[in-house]
C-alpha cells in the first residue's frame, strides 16, 4: 500500500463552515441556539480500544459532545489525546481537556496540533487539579501555562496561524476553546469577573463544575448577564447524580473545588433509595438550571454512575424541548465533529 | 513572610504609590545605569530586589514582576503559580486547595487590586512565565524599557516632522533634526 493510499483513506483536514470556528457538532448546536448536552466519560485504566468505546457508549445517545478527562483529579489513566483520537475517528463529537499540571507548553502545542490532525474540534482548558490530591503525589507539578495563558496560545495558533514562538503553522489547528468555571467557590464576587477575562484570552464555551447550589449559581449567572457576557460565551452547567450521601459528603471534603449544600445531601440521605434519590435530584437541577437566562446547555459529570446519564437527560425534557429529539445515534455519528 | 504578605495586600494602595515614585526613580537612572552597563548593575540591584521583594511579598524572582496588577499580592507564591487568576479549587472561606493553611494568592489579589488606582489591571491577560528570566532584575528590566520607550516616543516625533516636511529637511536638516540632540532638548517630559 502506498502512502497516497492512506492519505485517501483518512478524512480531509476541512475548513469550518462560515461563522464558525471549527464547525463541530457541539459548535453548531450551540450556535443555533439550542440545548447542548455533554457529558463526561470515565477513562479506562486499560490499553484496550473496546474499553474506551463501551464507556462512550451509555453517554454517545444524548449527548453532543464526550469529554475525555485529562487525568482528573491528578489521577493517571488514559490520556484524554488517545480518548479524542479514538473516539473522533468512529464519529463521535469529543472534548480535548487540556491539564496545564502535567505538560509544558512545548508539549502542548504540540498536542494541539496532533488532535487536531486527528479531527478533534472542540477543546478544554484547564488549570488541573494540584498532584497532590492524586494517586501519584510526588510527581512534579508543570504548570508551565495557566489555563488563560493556555487558551490565548490555542487561539493564536488558530487564528494567527502562528506558535508562540511565532513561526508560521501550515494548516492551523480548527479548535472550538472551552473553559472551566466555577460559580460555587470563593472568590464568589470576583469569579463572573473570571470568566470575563478567560472569554478575553479566547474561551467560546464554558463547562462549570457540579452545580448543587442554586441560588448562588443564579447570582453568579445575573452578574454574567450584567458584564454581557451571556451574549459572548455559550454557559453548560455542570451537573451530576448523588450515588448516596456519604459520597457526597467524601467527594466535598476530598475533591477540590466542589460544594455541596448540607441540605442536597440530607435529602439524598433521607430517601428510601438514596441514589434513585440522586438521580431525580440531577433531573431537577438540570430542569432549574434551564430556566435560567444565559445558560446554553448543561455538562453532565456522572463518575461511576454513567449508565443513568442516558435517563438522567431523557427524563429532565431538555431533548424533547429542542425539537429534534435527537442524538449522535439517530443523526448518524458518522459525521465527524 | 506571610503576615507580611498580608499586610502588603491591605495596603496595596500605598504600596501602588511607592513603586511609582520608585520607578521613575529607577528610569532617571536610566543614562546612569547605560553609562555603567546594565549587565554590571544587574547583579547588585537584583540582591536588593531579592532581598526588599522576598521580605515583603515572599518575592520568587520570577524576573518578570506583576505585582502592580495583582493587587501587590505575587501570583508566584500560588502551588499552581496562576498568573490569571484563582483556579476553582478554592477552599471554603478563601483558602488555598494545595497549602489549606494559607489564604488564596488570589483571593487576596482580587482584594488587594480594589485599593490599588490602577486596580483593573487584574482584568489584563498575562502570558505565560518566561522561565528563562528567573532570578533576574525585574525592576531594571521594567525602568530600562520604559527609558527606551521614552527615548523611541521622542524620536518618532522628530522623524514624523522630518517626513511631513521631506524639502524643508532637505535643504535645511536643522529645521528637522534627525541627528542625536542635546539632551536638553530631547524629551521635555522626561525631564521634569
Amino acid at each position: 500500500m502506498s502512502d497516497n493510499d492512506i492519505a485517501d483513506r483518512m478524512p480531509r483536514y476541512e475548513e469550518p463552515p462560515a461563522g464558525h470556528v471549527s464547525g463541530s457538532r457541539l459548535e453548531r448546536v450551540l450556535r443555533r441556539g439550542r440545548f447542548a448536552v455533554t457529558a463526561e466519560l470515565n477513562p479506562p485504566d486499560s490499553a484496550d480500544p473496546a474499553d474506551v468505546f463501551e464507556a462512550a457508549r451509555p453517554l454517545s445517545e444524548v449527548c453532543d459532545a464526550i469529554n475525555a478527562t485529562d487525568a482528573s483529579g491528578a489521577n493517571c489513566h488514559m490520556s484524554s489525546i488517545g480518548i479524542c483520537a479514538l473516539l473522533t475517528r468512529a464519529g463521535y463529537g469529543t472534548i480535548y481537556q487540556i491539564s496545564c499540571r502535567d505538560r509544558n507548553r512545548i508539549a502542548i502545542q504540540g498536542d494541539v496540533l496532533g488532535a487536531a490532525a486527528m479531527g478533534v474540534c472542540n477543546v478544554l482548558c484547564l488549570t488541573g487539579d494540584g498532584v497532590g490530591v492524586g494517586d501519584q503525589p510526588g510527581a512534579r507539578p508543570v504548570f508551565d501555562f495557566d489555563s488563560l495563558s493556555l487558551l490565548r496560545t490555542i487561539r493564536t495558533m488558530r487564528d494567527d496561524g502562528v506558535f508562540l514562538s511565532g513561526r508560521k503553522i501550515t494548516r492551523p489547528p480548527r479548535m472550538f476553546l472551552g473553559a472551566a468555571e466555577n460559580p460555587c467557590v470563593p472568590p464568589y464576587e470576583w469569579r463572573p469577573e473570571r470568566l470575563a477575562k478567560k472569554v478575553d484570552a479566547g474561551a467560546e464555551f464554558i463547562q462549570t463544575n457540579y452545580i448543587y447550589d442554586v441560588p448562588v449559581f443564579e447570582r453568579f449567572m445575573a452578574r454574567v448577564r450584567d458584564l454581557g457576557l451571556a451574549d459572548r460565551v455559550f454557559i453548560l452547567a455542570g451537573v451530576g447524580p448523588l450515588a448516596s450521601a456519604r459520597a457526597a459528603r467524601w467527594m466535598r471534603s476530598n475533591v477540590p473545588g466542589i460544594h455541596i449544600p448540607d441540605s442536597v445531601i440530607e435529602r439524598v440521605e433521607k430517601a428510601p433509595k438514596p441514589a434513585e434519590e440522586g438521580k431525580r435530584l440531577c433531573i431537577e437541577l438540570i430542569q432549574q438550571i434551564r430556566e435560567i437566562k444565559g445558560v446554553a446547555g448543561v455538562h453532565v459529570m456522572a463518575y461511576r454512575r454513567e449508565h443513568q446519564v442516558s435517563e438522567i437527560i431523557m427524563e429532565s425534557g431538555v431533548l424533547q424541548a429542542r425539537g429534534d429529539g435527537r442524538s449522535q445515534a439517530s443523526e448518524g455519528k458518522a459525521e465527524i465533529g | 513572610m506571610y503576615r507580611a504578605r498580608l499586610f502588603a495586600v491591605r495596603h496595596a494602595g500605598a504600596f501602588e504609590w511607592i513603586y511609582a515614585r520608585l520607578e521613575s526613580v529607577m528610569i532617571a537612572l536610566d543614562p546612569v545605569f547605560a553609562r555603567i552597563g546594565y549587565d554590571r548593575v544587574e547583579r547588585p540591584v537584583a540582591l536588593v530586589e531579592r532581598t526588599a521583594k522576598g521580605l515583603l511579598f515572599d518575592c520568587r524572582m520570577c524576573g518578570q514582576c506583576v505585582l502592580s496588577s495583582t493587587g501587590m499580592s505575587c501570583p508566584m507564591n500560588c502551588p499552581k503559580q496562576l498568573r490569571n487568576g484563582p483556579c476553582g479549587g478554592v477552599r471554603p472561606g478563601g483558602y488555598c486547595e494545595v497549602k489549606p493553611w494559607m489564604q488564596c494568592v488570589w483571593v487576596l489579589a482580587w482584594d488587594g487590586a480594589t485599593r490599588m488606582q490602577g486596580g483593573q489591571k487584574i482584568r489584563d491577560v498575562q502570558p505565560p512565565v518566561d522561565r528563562s528570566l528567573e532570578g533576574s532584575s525585574s525592576w531594571l528590566r521594567v525602568s530600562r524599557e520604559k527609558a527606551a520607550r521614552l527615548r523611541e516616543s521622542g524620536d518618532a516625533r522628530r522623524t514624523a516632522v522630518a517626513r511631513a516636511f521631506p524639502d524643508a529637511r532637505a535643504h535645511e536638516p536643522a529645521v528637522a533634526p534627525l541627528a542625536p540632540e542635546p539632551p536638553s532638548a530631547v524629551n521635555p517630559e522626561g525631564r521634569r
